[in-house]
């Protein structure tokens, strides 16, 4: 984060009554929580979407391919805690996801 | 006696309660959200009652609890309607968490306010311990001494919140004002209605292109802040109030103040008091001022914000007071009227006062001419030197040896 | 039934960034919740807890649609200020879309201090969806003893102890039933663990015109004490020992979602969970039979109550 995005606000400059703008939290990473990293098979990905509907911090990147529908595009290291939860949740067979220790 | 002093006003004898609800039937209120206690219960009866007959747009919650009256209301200013609600004693006791989020949070709520004593002992009558002991919440308290500056406060608390946007409350006390049938002159709806004008938040929940998140968690970093901004809209809220009362005298011809000067000027002696016994001690004053005593009133309309600044202008001069609390603190020190008078003027390195405590009335006890006629003559010897003040708080017909 | 296809095409509306733990379940719930309100405008309330904490601390928001919290014990009264404000301004014509209205408490903040205005919410038929999320315990103060907390688990108020071994010594309450009893046209209980359950829930809740009430069952990876990749292994295996059945009431009428294929004993759903650590010692194994005799107990009455509607 730049420096001047860390700077507190004064009395004047604050909105009145405690009001925070949608969605700020994505400017607050927690990614550097983790000591587990997933790592993404992209190959081995049937896009089944399991792991994103199960993902407590939105961390599972998805967008439409060219035929308009879902698909997994990557992770957001940024946010990730590397709770492991889509890893236990890939399908067995699929085991797109896995967990490795995260390298400080 | 009232006097109608607005061209399109009408007389009308309505009892404090009803005059109330008569306001908030003419604000017409987005939403309201109470529940019922003595004494002031009646208001928000007769208000659901225009509900009912379709006479008001108002959507009416007959919430389960006190804290869930304040805690919808915070939630429907919060969404964007224009909110009220009503209560008394232990009916705000049970909102006490939630007065401060009204205020922390920065909503224009209007609460009616009817005094009474708070428990234990149970007891139903007036007294001034409910919102006194909330005299730290945050909120705009605006007392009345009559039906008439009831219906005149809560006509004007409406503008005066959403300026400043700070929750507001005006207050009766209990049955002597709530209950008691007089003169009031009433103004056309529709002037009304025009004096309020429309609520327009800057922000609200229910506006979906601009969603926001409202009560947030602050730290260290920003609490301090947050509740600074609150402190100087307090203090900011005096102009606001004045402006108001400008407003409104232009419109309705009735003339208010932070505090009313009842025969100030030139007084030596002087009561400060706040609500209907001020009533009683213009009586006391007439009587003295017939005899040649040099005695006056300083009547509090606005307790908080406390009108320091301006009092000790009008107190500097007199020679002996006597501050009436119809509220103990039971802090082992003075009650609170008391504690703010004497901040004020030491403050303002005011100290050739001298300044007595009296506490009255609690629990709906009779105060009456001779009681204040008592203090008045305590007074007059303090003035003189013939009586050093009591350094303790003196209270006013209790039983005791 | 939900279609992630299709879910997938609705709005994001709970942003990484917040400080829950990591896998804890309340994050889940929250995200999918919104997710299955698809893109209705929709005011979020919350009780002070977990949930609210980590997602909204100044300056930072997780919340991409108006949230709103002003304390613990009336997420539900303060959802029907703002239901109400809502009618009031649309029916003056101020506002003209269709907003929803969901408030979320934990179980303290539902079970217990918010039981109140949560009943006076739901009797007054205010159009809004409660979702409590279900952790079994005060976990935002530590881990303390609920009325939702079960016979058996350990928590820092009701520990297991010498003279008191067996932790928490009465059953929790049974809120769903209480719900079910304010008459209500949707109550449900679901768990995370299953999307499809719990989203097929909360979309028919929010197509009810009245108040309507979603109980899931949230694991707590430090207040239940297991692997944080096994949130929803542990509610589903919850729901396979029947301890926690996934079940609605729809206008009064029961129905069982998830039947398990075969009802597995409690213990496996026991014993991953550091609470309930002290009950697999010899001495406390009348506690974990008489456990096991209350769930059988309520099965066979849910199942009854199921087959009689």
């Amino acid at each position: 984060m730049k420096k001047e995005e860390n700077r507190k606000l004064t009395v004047q400059e604050l909105p009145v009554g405690d009001i925070v703008e949608a969605g700020t939290a994505v400017n607050f990473l927690t990614g550097s929580w983790r000591s587990q990293r997933l790592v993404w098979d992209k190959d081995k990905c049937i896009h089944c979407l399991t792991c994103w509907i199960s993902c407590p911090d939105n961390s599972i990147k998805i967008a439409p391919d060219e035929k308009k529908t879902a698909v997994v595009t990557g992770i957001d290291y940024d946010h990730c805690k590397g709770c492991g939860i889509c890893a236990s949740e890939c399908p067995v067979k699929i085991g797109a996801i896995t967990m490795e220790q995260e390298k400080k | 006696m009232i006097k109608a002093v607005y061209s399109k006003g009408k007389l009308v004898a309505k009892t404090g309660n009803e005059v109330m609800a008569e306001a908030m039937r003419q604000i017409e209120p987005d939403v309201v959200a109470a529940y019922p206690i003595t004494p002031a219960t009646e208001i928000v009866q007769i208000f659901s009652q225009f509900v009912a007959d379709g006479i008001v747009k108002s959507k009416y919650v007959a919430v389960e609890s006190e804290h869930s009256a304040m805690s919808a209301t915070i939630a429907a200013c919060a969404a964007g309607a224009r909110a009220m609600t009503g209560t008394s004693s232990q009916g705000l006791c049970l909102m006490w968490e939630m007065l401060y989020i009204a205020s922390g949070l920065r909503l224009p709520i209007v609460m009616a306010e009817v005094n009474r004593a708070i428990s234990a002992p149970i007891n139903i009558h007036g007294d001034q311990s409910d919102t006194m002991g909330a005299r730290d919440s945050g909120w705009i308290q605006i007392y009345s001494e009559n039906s008439q500056e009831a219906y005149d406060n809560m006509i004007q608390a409406v503008k005066i919140a959403e300026k400043a946007k700070l929750p507001t409350m005006v207050t009766t006390d209990g049955f002597i004002i709530s209950h008691c049938m007089e003169v009031v002159e009433l103004y056309p709806d529709q002037d009304v209605k025009e004096f309020v004008g429309e609520y327009k938040p800057e922000r609200y929940l229910l506006d979906t292109k601009k969603p926001y998140t409202l009560g947030s968690v602050d730290l260290q970093d920003y609490y301090f802040e947050h509740r600074y901004q609150l402190a100087q809209a307090m203090r900011d809220a005096k102009n606001i109030i004045l402006d108001v009362a400008k407003d409104f005298e232009h419109s309705f011809g009735r003339k208010y103040d932070l505090y009313e000067k009842y025969q100030l000027e030139d007084a030596e002696i002087v009561v400060v008091v706040i609500g209907s016994a001020a009533g009683t001690a213009k009586v006391v004053v007439d009587e003295l001022r017939a005899k040649d005593v040099k005695a006056g009133i300083l009547k509090i309309r606005v307790f908080r914000p406390f009108p320091v600044e301006q009092i000790v202008k009008d107190l500097a001069h007199v020679k002996a007071i006597a501050v009436m609390d119809r509220a103990d603190s039971c802090s082992g020190a003075y009650a609170p009227l008391y504690s703010d008078i004497i901040s004020s003027l030491y403050s303002a390195g005011i100290v050739t006062p001298k300044v007595e405590n009296y506490v009255y009335g609690l629990g709906g006890r009779e105060i009456n001419i001779e009681h204040i006629m008592q203090i008045y003559d305590n007074l007059r010897k303090i003035a003189s030197g013939l009586q050093k003040p009591s350094s303790q708080v003196e209270y006013v017909n209790v039983r005791k040896k | 039934m939900a279609n992630l296809k299709e879910l997938s095409k609705n709005q994001e509306r709970l942003t990484g960034g917040h400080r829950l733990c990591a896998g804890c379940g309340a994050g889940i719930v929250a995200r999918q919740a919104m997710i299955a309100a698809g893109n209705t405008p929709v005011v979020v309330t919350s009780a002070t807890g977990c949930l609210e904490v980590s997602t909204t601390i100044f300056p930072y928001t997780s919340w991409e649609t108006a949230f709103f919290h002003s304390a613990f014990e009336n997420s539900a009264a303060t959802c029907s200020g703002i239901e109400t404000a809502y009618r009031s301004l649309k029916e003056q014509g101020k506002i003209t879309e269709d907003i929803r209205f969901i408030a979320f408490g934990g179980d303290g903040g539902t079970y217990d201090i918010g039981l109140q205005s949560l009943s006076g919410a739901m009797e007054r038929g205010h159009r809004m969806l409660y979702i409590c999320y279900n952790n079994e315990a005060y976990m935002n103060t530590g881990i303390q003893r609920s009325g939702a907390t079960p016979k058996g688990a350990h928590t820092t108020t009701a520990p297991a102890g010498k003279v008191h071994p067996g932790g928490k010594e009465q059953n929790k309450k049974d809120l769903t039933e209480i719900m079910i009893a304010h008459n209500i046209p949707y109550v449900a209980q679901s768990y995370v663990g299953n999307w499809n359950d719990f989203v097929t829930k909360v979309q028919k809740a929010l197509a009810v015109d009245g108040p309507s009430f979603i109980n899931i069952l949230t694991p707590c990876r430090l207040g239940w004490n297991y692997k944080p990749e096994d949130t929803m292994i542990l509610a589903r295996l919850a729901v396979e020992t029947c301890i926690w059945p996934s079940f609605e009431v729809e206008n009064g009428v029961y129905k069982i979602n998830v039947m398990p294929k075969e009802k597995k004993p409690i213990t496996e759903f026991l014993k991953l969970q550091g609470r309930f650590k002290h009950l697999f010692k010899p001495e406390n194994a009348h506690i974990l039979e008489s456990i096991q005799s209350d769930v059988d107990f309520k099965w066979e009455r849910l199942q009854r109550r199921a087959s009689e509607s």
